[in-house]
């Protein structure tokens, strides 16, 4: 089962194993539905009319293609002669990411015939997405959000409610993402026969890892020539933010087969050797969390492990099982980027570039930084500029108050006026 | 010689069908659980699942749910299950584990197996392993001559219903509803569909009805049609029921579980079971 790294393309493999990882680890009684998504899946990713139906609503409604944007004075603060390039995914309506997964998975619920989707949701941008979808394509709505994340993404939640979409929030274990999954899954097997579950991350059960990066690979095929327009050659790096690891694995797989370094970087949290972080390939181990075998923050029990982050959409103690794979076969680097170290790139890119990111994206931000300053110490070849891609996966709309409250900007007053748990930081 | 077939098969001579229950270890902690399932023993239970405490039972409704998180935040590991599993088989009940894979994964698949059987174990049930990932399992469970047990659902097809089936030793586990643990006023009516249908894909197996069984009179309807009958959320809720006063669970969960044995093993409204 596990592929050598020679293996060739690496690029849309078509699951449901990464080498020693993936797979179907759920109740029986999903398995019909997940073998009716295969099936649907297969078909739908070839179909001419569902592939046209695609592109005009990236086109007409998401704002596709998004640019590419360099950004010189943020490249100042790493080292001189890097170039650094911004995929703008922020600029998508809805404001992530999120959106290039959840209109392919909507189409494909209409497709089945199915009226509900259900979806989890951590930060609000994946439930905001597939509310957004359910009412562009009438269909019905419910959402699992973590009781703790409900608190700290209020506006996400309004948003979902005036879509139309029922927030149901979770006050089982951790009260966070990985309990809203626990939950969504006991929708759908219970309610399998008219709903489908709209996953918002390249991880779970087969087909949604495989299924979430093809519908997400738009963004590397984009920037993989946006980049070659620019520059007239490949980037030398590629590096994204990995919760789940669904934009990081739209960008990465569209660059596998390329020589090209891919570099997911991790929440670290407080620091991975504290405890207290969501790094789940630097700081885990192999084991199963949500249908599919992976990288998972556990104890030595097999009890996962709460994750801790800043971000509420990277703070999850798992992966997504390709990430688990490329790093296993050296393909792809997976480094950790502390709270401060992401906050530090966040404030520098609002000043030098007037760009608010997602703190999610941030950790991409940091880690661009750190590598620009190796290369630079490295001494960078005369007649060579390194240019890194950095994927900006979202926007820093919904993260303002937490961004706020950690530099401390808002007088005593003004910060009395949010909520008491608006940001947990 | 599989235990628990041994066990159901002795009901089955008998024109009756067998009881299988379920209770979480550690919960309200660890002695108390051990005490509760000899308790399920002395009522009438042919065959004890002990559940090994999971972060994330994606299988289980609230009652189960809240239970294990109950033992886990007491501080319930497996080494207690293990323990656990050997004082509950002294009774000579057969004794499976019920758990999610990841605590087994995470233990060492064939050093649990080792240490399952060690303890006295028959076996495990594995809502979340199906058979086609199940590889490491079969043949640790082979090798230490312990029971698999696997489920089936109303959504499995008929080749899946084989192919499970074929996977299993002890008997197969079939999910009368599409969702999660809980007791409901009524079985659903594919509960006798899907024996059915899993007896038409392979024979050689006892079939036992899980999910949503609460009283003496289901058990009695599924005796009609099932060869034992699976009882868990409502053992857990009578044993909760009396809050803080262990005797007072106890005895309520001896008074169910005499109930819905007896209704088990009653033979049925239906006709004879198989």
């Amino acid at each position: 089962m596990t592929s050598s790294p020679s293996a060739r393309p690496l690029e849309a493999t078509p699951g449901p194993y990464f080498g020693d990882f993936g797979g179907r680890f759920v109740p029986e009684a999903l398995i019909a539905a997940l073998d009716d998504l295969t099936a649907a899946w297969e078909e739908l990713r070839v179909d001419p009319d569902y592939l046209a139906e695609m592109d005009q609503l990236h086109r007409t409604y998401t704002g596709r293609p998004s640019p590419i944007t360099e950004v010189p004075r943020f490249a100042a603060h790493g080292a001189e002669g890097v170039r650094i390039l911004l995929k703008r995914e922020d600029l998508n309506h809805t404001g992530s990411h999120k959106i290039n997964n959840v209109l392919g998975q909507a189409l494909l619920t209409r497709k089945i015939g199915k009226k509900r989707v259900i979806a989890e949701t951590g930060a609000g941008q994946h439930g905001v997405a597939t509310a957004t979808a359910a009412a562009l394509l009438g269909l019905e709505c419910t959402v699992y959000m973590g009781a703790e994340d409900v608190q700290r993404q209020a506006l996400n939640v309004a948003r979902m409610r005036l879509l139309g979409t029922e927030v149901i929030p979770v006050t089982t274990g951790s009260r966070t993402l990985k309990d809203a999954i626990n939950e969504a899954f006991r929708d759908w097997v219970t309610n399998v026969e008219t709903t489908n579950y709209v996953f918002g991350t390249a991880a779970g059960p087969h087909p949604f890892p495989a299924m979430v990066r093809d519908l997400q690979r738009i963004i590397g095929d984009e920037a993989r020539a946006q980049v070659l327009d620019l520059t007239g050659a490949l980037p030398d790096a590629v590096l994204a933010c990995v919760g789940g690891g669904s934009n990081a694995i739209g960008i990465f797989n569209a660059f596998l087969d390329d020589d090209v370094r891919l570099i997911g970087l991790e929440a670290a949290g407080d620091g991975v050797e504290t405890g207290r972080h969501a790094s789940s390939i630097t700081g885990g181990d192999p084991g199963v969390l949500h249908g599919a075998r992976t990288f998972v923050l556990q104890d030595d029990d097999g009890q996962t492990r709460e994750s801790h982050s800043i971000s509420a959409g990277l703070d999850y103690p798992g992966v997504g099982p390709e990430h688990s794979w490329l790093s296993q076969l050296g393909r792809a680097e997976y480094q950790p980027v502390t709270d401060a170290e992401a906050m530090e790139a966040f404030r520098v890119l609002c000043r030098t570039e007037g760009i608010i990111p997602a703190i999610e994206s941030a950790h991409a931000l940091a880690g661009a930084l750190r590598l620009s300053r190796e290369l630079g110490a490295a001494g960078v070849p005369s007649g060579h500029e390194p240019v890194l891609l950095v994927n900006l996966s979202g926007r820093g709309d919904k993260d303002v108050e937490t961004a706020a409250k950690w530099f401390d900007m808002l007088p005593q007053h003004e910060s009395e006026n949010l909520s008491e748990e608006g940001a947990d930081v | 010689m599989s235990r628990s077939a041994a066990a159901i098969e002795a009901r089955a001579g008998d024109g009756t069908a067998a009881l299988v229950g379920y209770l979480p270890v550690g919960f309200p902690d660890v002695e108390t659980s051990v005490r509760a399932a000899r308790t399920l023993v002395d009522a009438g239970a042919d065959v004890i699942e002990l559940g090994l405490p999971y972060s994330d039972p994606g299988m289980d409704g609230e009652v189960i749910q809240h239970a294990v998180q109950t033992a886990l935040d007491t501080g319930t590991r497996t080494a207690d299950v293990l323990r656990a599993v050997e004082q509950v088989a002294e009774t000579g009940a057969a004794v499976l584990v019920m758990t999610y894979f990841n605590p087994v994964h995470r233990y060492g698949v064939d050093r649990f197996a080792r240490d399952l059987a060690a303890a006295g174990g028959a076996g495990l049930i594995t809502p979340d392993l199906i058979p086609d990932e199940a590889g490491e399992w079969i043949s640790a469970a082979e090798e230490h001559d312990l029971d698999r047990v696997f489920l089936v659902a109303p959504s499995s097809t008929d080749e899946r219903l084989a192919m499970t089936a074929r996977a299993c030793r002890g008997f197969v586990y079939a999910a009368s509803t599409m969702g999660v643990t809980g007791a409901r006023a009524s079985v659903d009516g594919a509960a006798q569909e899907l024996v059915a249908r899993t007896r038409a894909a392979d024979d050689r197996h006892h079939v036992c009805v899980g999910l949503g069984v609460s009283t003496g009179g289901q058990a009695a309807e599924i005796a009609g049609y099932a060869d034992g009958v699976i009882v868990g959320s409502a053992f857990v809720r009578a044993l909760a029921g009396a809050a803080g006063d262990t005797e007072a669970g106890l005895r309520e969960l001896h008074s169910l579980a005499a109930e819905i044995a007896a209704g088990a093993h009653s033979g049925g409204t239906e006709g004879e079971a198989r």
